[in-house]
C-alpha cells in the first residue's frame, strides 16, 4: 500500500504521451524548417492577430453569459428537494451527452437562412434573423455547447455549503440578496472558478462551432489550418505554443483568486 | 410570484437546451430527401434506412470500441497513477498538476501534439490504435480524480488488518483496497465513456483514416445537413435517455439504502 511502484508505469505513459508531445508542440514553435532555433515563428502571432482578438473576445463573451445564466440556475437547484436535484441533473447533463458535431448541426438547421427560426419568423409575419454567420451566432453555439460545464461545479459547490451556515447568516440579519452577496456567493467561489475554467478554454480554442455557424476563423480553425491545409508545423506550433501559455496565464490569475486548491470537476 | 420568476426562468434554460434537440427529431419524419429543414410530410423511413448505411454503422461502431477500450485502459492506468501519486508526498502538487494537463490543455493542442509524436517519433500509421491511445490519455486524469478522494478516506488500518489476519498483499489489496476505491474507478469508466463518444477534436487529428462518429458525420457534413444527421440525433437521445434513468434508479436506490442503514445505526 506504501509502495511507490504503481507510479513508474504512469509516469513512463504520463512521459510518452503528455510531455514528450507537448516538448514537440514547443519545438517546432521554435524552430526553423532546417531545424535551427528561430524566434522568427513570432510573426505568425501578428499575422493571425486578428483571429486572435475574435478569438478571446468570443470566448470572454461567452463564458460571461454562461455564468450569468448557470448561477441562478444552480441556485434553485440546490435549493430543490434531493429527487428534483437528481432530475435536473439529468436533464442538464443529457444534450451534453449528444454528440457534439450533431449538436451544431441541429443549430444550424435552426439559424441558417432557410432554417426553422426563419420559418416561425415568417409564420408570424416577421422578418427573418440575421444571425447566421455572426460572432453572436457563435457565441449562442458556444454557451450552447458549454453550459452545463458551468452549471455542474457552481451547483456542486452549493450543495456542500452547510445549512448551519446560511441560517447563521440569517440569524446575523442577512437575508436574500445580502445572504447572497455575504454568505453564499463567497463561498461557491471555488465552483465559479473551476467553471469558468471550463468553459473559457474550450471557447477559446474552439473549432469547426466557429466554422459552420460564423463562417470565419477563430485559433482553433487557423492551427487545425496549418496542419491539415497548407502544412506548416513550424507556425501551428507557435499559434499553439501561445494559445498553450495564455490559457495556463489565465488559469494561474484564476486560482490566485481561489485560496482553496480543491478541483471541482464534473 | 418570486416562485413564478424562477419557474419562468427554468421553463427559458430548458427551452434554450432542448429546442435544438426537438428540432432535430421532429425533421428526422420529415419525408424529404434534400433541404430537411422543409416540411414535406411524416415517415420513418430515416430511421428504418439508417443502419443500411454501412459507412454510418461502421464509424457508430468504431466509436463504441473506441470508448469502452479507452475507458478501460484510463480506468486501469488511471488506478495505478492514483495509487501511485497517493504514496508521494515531495513532488505531489507537481505530479498532480501534470496529471491535470489533459484536462487544463485545449484539445486541439493535446491533438496536435499526439499527432506529432505518433508520426514523428513513434513512427505509426494514424488508425485505430493511435485514437485509441489518444483516448486513454485524455480520459485517465478523470479516473484519478475519481479514484483519489476514495484512497484519501479509506483508513490505511483495513489493508494492514488484512494482512495480520494472514492476507498476501496481493490478496490484501483486491480484497480490502480495490472494493473500497470501485466506485471511483466505476464513475471514471463511465465519465471516460461518455467523453470518448463524444470526442471529435483529438479523434480528428489522430484518426488518419479511421473514422469515428463524430468523425464521419464532419465529413459527411461537406455535402449538407443530411435527414439521417436527425434520425441519429433522434437515435442517441433514447439511447442517452434510458442510460441516464437506469442510473438514476440505481442512485435513487443506493440512496434510500444508505438512509436506511442510518436509520437503523
Amino acid at each position: 500500500m506504501k509502495s511507490k511502484k504503481p507510479l513508474i508505469p504512469y509516469l513512463v505513459w504520463m512521459a510518452a504521451f503528455v510531455v514528450i508531445p507537448m516538448v514537440m508542440v514547443v519545438y517546432y514553435a521554435f524552430t526553423d524548417s532546417s531545424g535551427a532555433f528561430t524566434w522568427q515563428n513570432f510573426k505568425y502571432i501578428g499575422i493571425n492577430r486578428q483571429v486572435y482578438i475574435d478569438s478571446f473576445q468570443v470566448a470572454f463573451v461567452s463564458t460571461a453569459i454562461c455564468l450569468l445564466l448557470a448561477y441562478p440556475l444552480a441556485l434553485m437547484m440546490s435549493r430543490m428537494s434531493p429527487r428534483a436535484q437528481r432530475m435536473m441533473n439529468i436533464l442538464i447533463m443529457l444534450p451534453m451527452w449528444m454528440n457534439f458535431i450533431l449538436r451544431i448541426c441541429a443549430l444550424e438547421v435552426i439559424l441558417r437562412p432557410s432554417g426553422v427560426l426563419n420559418q416561425l419568423l415568417s409564420l408570424l409575419g416577421l422578418g427573418g434573423n440575421t444571425i447566421y454567420r455572426t460572432h453572436t451566432a457563435v457565441i449562442i453555439g458556444i454557451v450552447y455547447n458549454y453550459l452545463p460545464f458551468m452549471v455542474l461545479p457552481i451547483y456542486t459547490v452549493m450543495t456542500k455549503i452547510s445549512k448551519s451556515v446560511i441560517e447563521a447568516g440569517q440569524d446575523l440579519g442577512c437575508n436574500g440578496w445580502r445572504l447572497l452577496q455575504k454568505v453564499i456567493f463567497p463561498l461557491s467561489v471555488p465552483g465559479v472558478i473551476s467553471g469558468i475554467t471550463m468553459v473559457f478554454v474550450p471557447a477559446a480554442s474552439s473549432f469547426v462551432i466557429s466554422a459552420r455557424l460564423g463562417g470565419f476563423n477563430l485559433i482553433g480553425d487557423t492551427i487545425e489550418a496549418y496542419y491539415k491545409g497548407e502544412i506548416d508545423m513550424h507556425a501551428g506550433g507557435m499559434l499553439s505554443f501561445v494559445l498553450m501559455v495564455v490559457i495556463v496565464i489565465s488559469i494561474a490569475v484564476m486560482n490566485h483568486f481561489d485560496k482553496d486548491d480543491d478541483i471541482v470537476l464534473v | 410570484m418570486k416562485k413564478i420568476v424562477s419557474n419562468l426562468y427554468l421553463a427559458l434554460i430548458f427551452l434554450f437546451l432542448y429546442a435544438p434537440i426537438a428540432v432535430m427529431i421532429v425533421l428526422s419524419f420529415n419525408d424529404t430527401t434534400t433541404s430537411i429543414s422543409n416540411w414535406q410530410g411524416f415517415t420513418l423511413r430515416h430511421y428504418l434506412t439508417l443502419f443500411e448505411n454501412d459507412a454510418l454503422v461502421e464509424a457508430l461502431v468504431n466509436s463504441l470500441v473506441i470508448a469502452v477500450l479507452s475507458a478501460l485502459g484510463a480506468s486501469l492506468l488511471g488506478t495505478l497513477g492514483a495509487l501511485g501519486l497517493n504514496n508521494v508526498k515531495k513532488a505531489r502538487g507537481l505530479l498532480m498538476n501534470l496529471s491535470n494537463l489533459p484536462i487544463i490543455n485545449p484539445e486541439i493542442v493535446t491533438g496536435v501534439s499526439l499527432m506529432l509524436i505518433f508520426i514523428g517519433i513513434f513512427s505509426m500509421e494514424l488508425g485505430f490504435f493511435t485514437v485509441l491511445l489518444s483516448h486513454i490519455v485524455f480520459n485517465t486524469p478523470y479516473v484519478i480524480l475519481n479514484v483519489m478522494p476514495r484512497l484519501h478516506r479509506m483508513d490505511r488500518n483495513l489493508y494492514e488488518a488484512a494482512m495480520d489476519l494472514g492476507c498476501h498483499p496481493a490478496k490484501a489489496f483486491f480484497k480490502v483496497v480495490i472494493p473500497e476505491i470501485f466506485p471511483g474507478i466505476f464513475a471514471g469508466f463511465l465519465i471516460s465513456l461518455t467523453y470518448s463518444f463524444d470526442d471529435f477534436i483529438i479523434s480528428y487529428f489522430t484518426g488518419g483514416n479511421f473514422q469515428t462518429l463524430s468523425v464521419f458525420i464532419n465529413n459527411s457534413l461537406k455535402k449538407g445537413i443530411k435527414p439521417w444527421m436527425a434520425s441519429m440525433t433522434g437515435v442517441i437521445f433514447v439511447a442517452v435517455l434510458v442510460i441516464l434513468i437506469v442510473m438514476n434508479f440505481h442512485d435513487a436506490k443506493a440512496e434510500a439504502a444508505t438512509k436506511r442503514k442510518n436509520k437503523l445505526a
